[in-house]
């Protein structure tokens, strides 16, 4: 038994290494100075310690602003994470208990995107952004994704979950609609909530494919768009690669280890419910 | 003043629209127009550049499959590269996260905090995964090639400009990235197997593996499905790894079908080919989907 425990522990210990290292390693190197980073064989830390990766990164007047960067992406996340939770909410109540002429057909066609691969949505996606003159702005990466039918299926499901009494009563207390949903329902559902507005946050954050082809200026770019340039800009000037990487990683991973609950729990339940 | 009976009943018949309107305006503009969108386009010769754009017919398909076309070769170079790769990294994303969420799937001290870590590569996007990868399989001063230098292997491959090198990378990047995710699910489904299902085959006398074999496996079915059906989208889909590490080298042999026909669709002012290759690859999708289905529905009888 004790042996089977050592053997358990090894396998966790050794897994561990395999998924942290390259994240330490990255850490690590952004605090290296150019000639410490290009040393072979290369040391594992920093001698000595140096902030010239981020002092170049963050210089003022350079051409890859990355605080700006770092803004426009938090903006965007945060703006289309209020966007999912509103209207997805909102319409996944509906869904969940009005009855109502087109119901049917309504959900079947919003439960039918979610097998649409999204990268083929993107020529036509294209073309309609460019027509509403979105091209360049903060509304292309906030809005077109706020679409994902995600967030009404994830919500429908927990909304189904929930009991109906509590709302039968506000009904009979004299309650309308709008006030059994924002009184009694929402304040019920927070954990779904919060599970959703981390996800939502998060896809937004890390998206990538969109971004770089939707935004042009250097002044509109979002962080990891402004990653793929600095990455032309820097080649094998480690530090400052690494110290971008480490920035567009920090608010990941604060939120990881706050909301680690409701992010395991939404992958968790996305899993069994699909 | 009160309303009347018949405006409230009014009223009330309109309150699901107006819950669905802001939502339903999203999803009309920019998930359901774009399916149509799409389809049309593929029908047009679409330059952005050219006055009017010219009904084609299906002559956007036909080039796909037609060598003479000045986008055979690329197409099916591409759609080959996503194909290697979702071939290549399918089986190992379904096997290797199961071994994880088994080993997590039992009562020890820490085992939330481990599964946090193997979870971790996930919430990190693909433009920072990229970036780190590209460094640490830098052929001179990566850490992929220090530590096999280290234990007396070769230190000099060239990991990401040489095949099939390169496929090794894609693959076992993504592996590195998304294995959490898999096993995330993988373990609520462990987790939904009844305790009593176990007991009973042990008071049989079943051995490990037999209870894995005839307990967890058959208990995993759907969630099974669940993960081979979006772990084969996710590799289709692939396109920021070959992008920022391969960079599609050696020439354009690791350059992915997506990345392919954004850059047609995009940056080479053809929407009608770039929207018919889309349609092109969401039927193939389609067809394999549908095919997993069957497969595990037939096993299930």
């Amino acid at each position: 038994m004790a042996l089977r425990r050592i053997g358990l522990y090894t396998a966790l210990v050794l897994l561990t290494a395999v998924f942290t290292v390259p994240l330490v390693w990255m850490v690590l190197t952004s605090l290296k100075s150019y000639p410490d980073a290009q040393r072979i064989p290369s040391t594992w830390l920093p001698d000595p310690i140096e902030t010239y990766g981020y002092e170049q990164l963050l210089q003022a007047g350079s051409q890859n602003p990355v605080l700006r960067w770092f803004a426009n992406s938090m903006l965007a996340a945060v703006a289309q994470a209020a966007l999912v939770l509103t209207t997805a909410s909102m319409a996944a109540y509906a869904l969940a208990r009005m009855r109502f002429r087109g119901r049917g057909l309504i959900f079947g066609l919003i439960v039918a995107t979610l097998f649409v691969p999204p990268a083929t949505q993107i020529i036509p996606n294209f073309l309609i952004v460019d027509t509403l003159g979105w091209l360049d702005t903060l509304a292309v990466i906030v809005v077109p994704g706020a679409a994902s039918a995600f967030g009404v299926f994830f919500l429908r499901q927990f909304f189904l979950s929930l009991p109906r009494e509590l709302e039968e009563a506000a009904t009979l207390d004299g309650a309308d609609t709008w006030q059994i949903f924002t009184r009694i329902v929402l304040p019920l559902s927070k954990p779904a909530l919060a599970t959703l507005a981390v996800l939502a946050f998060l896809t937004n954050w890390n998206d990538f494919l969109w971004p770089i082809f939707v935004l042009f200026s250097g002044d509109q770019l979002t962080l990891p768009a402004g990653l793929g340039l600095l990455q032309g800009a820097y080649q094998t000037d480690y530090p400052v690669v690494m110290a971008g990487a480490v920035l567009a990683s920090v608010p990941a991973i604060v939120l990881f280890v706050l909301a680690q609950r409701h992010i395991i729990a939404g992958v968790s339940r996305s899993g069994l419910k699909g | 003043m009160a309303p009347t009976r018949a405006r409230v009943r009014r009223r009330g018949a309109a309150t699901p629209y107006l819950f669905l309107t802001p939502y339903l305006l999203l999803f009309l503009v920019f998930a359901l127009l774009p399916v149509v969108l799409g389809v049309w386009l593929s029908l047009h010769q679409w330059d952005f550049q050219l006055p009017n754009k010219p009904f084609v017919g299906v002559d956007n398909y036909r080039d796909l499959f037609d060598s003479n076309s000045v986008v055979y070769s690329f197409w099916w170079e591409s759609l080959g590269a996503t194909g290697i790769f979702t071939l290549l990294s399918v089986p190992l994303l379904v096997v290797l996260p199961l071994g994880l969420a088994v080993l997590l799937n039992r009562a020890f001290p820490g085992r939330t905090f481990f599964r946090a870590v193997f979870f971790a590569p996930y919430v990190l996007g693909v433009a920072v995964i990229g970036l780190l990868w590209r460094f640490l399989l830098d052929a001179n001063l990566g850490l992929v090639n220090r530590l096999l230098g280290l234990v007396g292997l070769p230190d000099d491959t060239a990991w990401v400009t040489d095949l099939p090198w390169a496929w090794i990378s894609l693959v076992g990047v993504t592996v590195w990235w998304t294995a959490g995710f898999n096993a995330v699910i993988y373990l609520a489904g462990l987790q939904d197997i009844p305790g009593e299902l176990y007991e009973a085959a042990k008071v049989d006398g079943a051995t490990a593996w037999q209870r894995f074999r005839h307990v967890t496996l058959p208990g995993l079915r759907p969630v099974l499905l669940f993960v081979v059906t979006t772990t084969i989208l996710a590799s289709a889909n692939l396109f920021g790894q070959s992008y920022l590490i391969t960079q599609g080298a050696p020439g354009t042999s690791t350059r992915s079908v997506v990345w392919y026909i954004v850059e047609q669709g995009i940056a080479q002012n053809d929407a009608g080919r770039a929207a018919a290759m889309s349609i092109t690859l969401t039927l193939m999708l389609a067809v394999v989907s549908v095919a997993n289905f069957r497969i595990f529905r037939y096993r299930e009888d």
